[in-house]
């Protein structure tokens, strides 16, 4: 009981049943008279041409990539953020301070580059 | 005993999002139609009684549960059933963390009024919030369309990129409330309203606000959905209630947006200028005053209602429709106001104190919320939407940066009264 995860547990657990129940009630209570046409990918009304799932811009995909790399530092950043006035009382401050702009300069640089590279550029 | 408050933490904040839920498509209808000078929905009722379009939710309700549930051929199956389940899930799930009024003590023990008070808080929703984008990503990739597909693939890279500016901005907030918990980051900004985060850290406040915008697929980021464009995005292809899990979970995400930001900027359940002590010491004071006011806010809009009662009107059961609402808010006034009045200021028990402090503290969380919850509704019918590309320029080269900027300024700001004020 005064384990807090057991609550998020049991919430998760409401939130799945809540979620289930819903479809199986829908599924059981709705009509079903499937057709040819009903069961077509919607097109506004024409018949699909060529494979649905295409072939997409390759932007999608780097900002995915460079997503990953900041969503990082930022997983960095929050016991430091978190530490930082504790280290700010044992004199250390300025130290910390530092050391964290020399890692997001680093970072930084990275962004000017995919800036450069023209990675994030939309037409 | 314990069993009980165990319950009533895990079932109390989920429910209070999805009784918010049907509150914001009414706010939705009714607010979009005002602000573009139309009455709104008006005709669903039950026995004539309408409730100014609030029946209208569960006519929806009724509706959607008995249509047909259309499952296309050549869909993925798992992926197209499970999709619309982790949207909600997510939508419910992110609430636990955030409290909503100041710990209580029960007999030995100290209760949070929340599902569970996580040291990790703010880590916990971040977490969970980004398993919306397998939602959007499922549903558009399995849907077996090529709108759904190029709705799924705007959502999710969207909602990457402001992701990051999101957690930025949270780290000067980390910074100064040394905790990444939420409750401790609510405590920390105490009663005084200059205190509160948004006048702390404003940079962080309007990026944070924006970036949920963003992360809720609202106007005017809401692209995956782009109705002229892409027909209905990611959810095209989902009808019966599997579109209205879509449907509930975004009212959902925004709800709990709504609450984030009230818990992280303004102060949460802190009531302006009363600490929890000054709450229960002078309960039975404010009280008092709590009750009066009530009472004549009551006795105005019942005798209000009540004076719009004319028989003969519509000829139907509409005459009576002022009177659902009239007569009960004018019973209520002059009880309250009479037992006010009458019994004057009533000396509490300690657990009445308690409980009154955590109620003014919930129902000041409550009204910043909706605010914040309307305020998305206002924004969608105010401005028009983006173009894709302006859309990320914005994220990746102004508020990412600006997000960064707010660290330094955070760090050096913290560093500057750390050296002149001991």
């Amino acid at each position: 009981m005064n384990n807090p995860y057991l609550a998020i547990f049991c919430l998760f657990l409401f939130a799945l049943l809540l979620g289930v129940g819903f479809v199986i009630i829908s599924h059981f209570i709705g009509q079903k008279r499937p057709s040819t046409a009903k069961m077509m990918p919607y097109e506004c009304g024409i018949d699909p041409l060529g494979a649905p799932r295409a072939e997409f811009s390759v932007k999608f995909f780097l900002v995915a990539m460079i997503f990953i790399v900041f969503d990082v530092e930022v997983a960095f950043l929050f016991p430091w953020a978190v530490l930082f006035k504790g280290f700010m009382k044992a004199g250390l401050g300025g130290f910390v301070f530092a050391e964290m702009m020399i890692f997001m300069g680093i970072l930084l640089m990275g962004l000017i580059y995919v800036y450069g590279k023209k990675a994030l550029k939309w037409e | 005993m314990d069993i009980l408050i165990f319950i009533l933490k895990i079932v109390i904040p989920p429910v209070l999002v999805l009784n918010f839920i049907p509150l914001m498509i009414w706010f939705e209808r009714k607010g979009s139609a005002y602000i573009q000078e139309r009455r709104g929905p008006n005709r669903a009722h039950i026995l004539g009684i309408r409730l100014g379009g609030i029946i209208h939710n569960f006519a929806d309700v009724i509706k959607l549960i008995t249509k047909e549930d259309i499952i296309p051929a050549n869909v993925n199956r798992l992926y197209f059933i499970g999709a619309p389940l982790i949207a909600i899930f997510v939508g419910i799930v992110t609430i636990a963390v955030v409290p909503l009024a100041d710990s209580v003590q029960i007999g030995e023990k100290l209760v949070h009024i929340q599902v569970a008070d996580l040291n990790v808080g703010i880590l916990y929703v971040f977490a969970i919030s980004s398993l919306g984008v397998y939602s959007v990503l499922l549903a558009g990739w399995s849907s077996n369309n090529k709108y759904s597909l190029l709705g799924g693939l705007r959502a999710a890279s969207q909602m990457v990129s402001y992701e990051l500016a999101l957690g930025l901005t949270v780290v000067g907030l980390f910074m100064l409330a040394e905790s990444a918990s939420v409750s401790e980051i609510v405590r920390h900004q105490g009663p005084h309203v200059l205190h509160w985060n948004f006048v702390q850290q404003p940079l962080a406040f309007i990026i944070f606000w924006i970036a949920v915008f963003a992360e809720t697929n609202r106007t005017p980021f809401d692209l995956p959905e782009g109705e002229s464009e892409i027909v209905a995005g990611y959810h095209t292809e989902y009808s019966s209630m599997k579109f209205a899990l879509f449907f509930m979970a975004e009212y959902a995400h925004m709800v709990v947006a709504a609450a984030l930001i009230t818990a992280l900027f303004f102060g949460g359940w802190q009531v302006p200028f009363l600490t929890t002590l000054d709450l229960k010491t002078q309960a039975p004071f404010y009280l008092y005053v709590t009750v009066l006011t009530v009472s004549f806010i009551a006795l105005f809009f019942g005798l209000l209602l009540l004076s719009q009662f004319k028989k003969g009107k519509y000829r139907d059961a509409r005459d009576y429709e002022v009177l659902v609402f009239g007569i009960p808010l004018f019973l209520l006034a002059l009880a309250g106001g009479g037992s006010a009045i009458f019994t004057g200021p009533w000396a509490l028990p300690e657990w009445g104190r308690v409980l009154f402090a955590a109620l003014v503290q919930a129902t000041s969380f409550g009204i910043k919320m909706t605010f914040f919850a309307f305020f998305f509704i206002w924004i969608r019918w105010t401005l028009p939407r983006f173009r894709y590309d302006q859309v990320m320029n914005f994220g990746w080269k102004g508020m990412l940066p600006l997000a960064l900027l707010n660290i330094v300024v955070t760090g050096v700001v913290l560093l500057w009264k750390g050296n002149h004020h001991g």
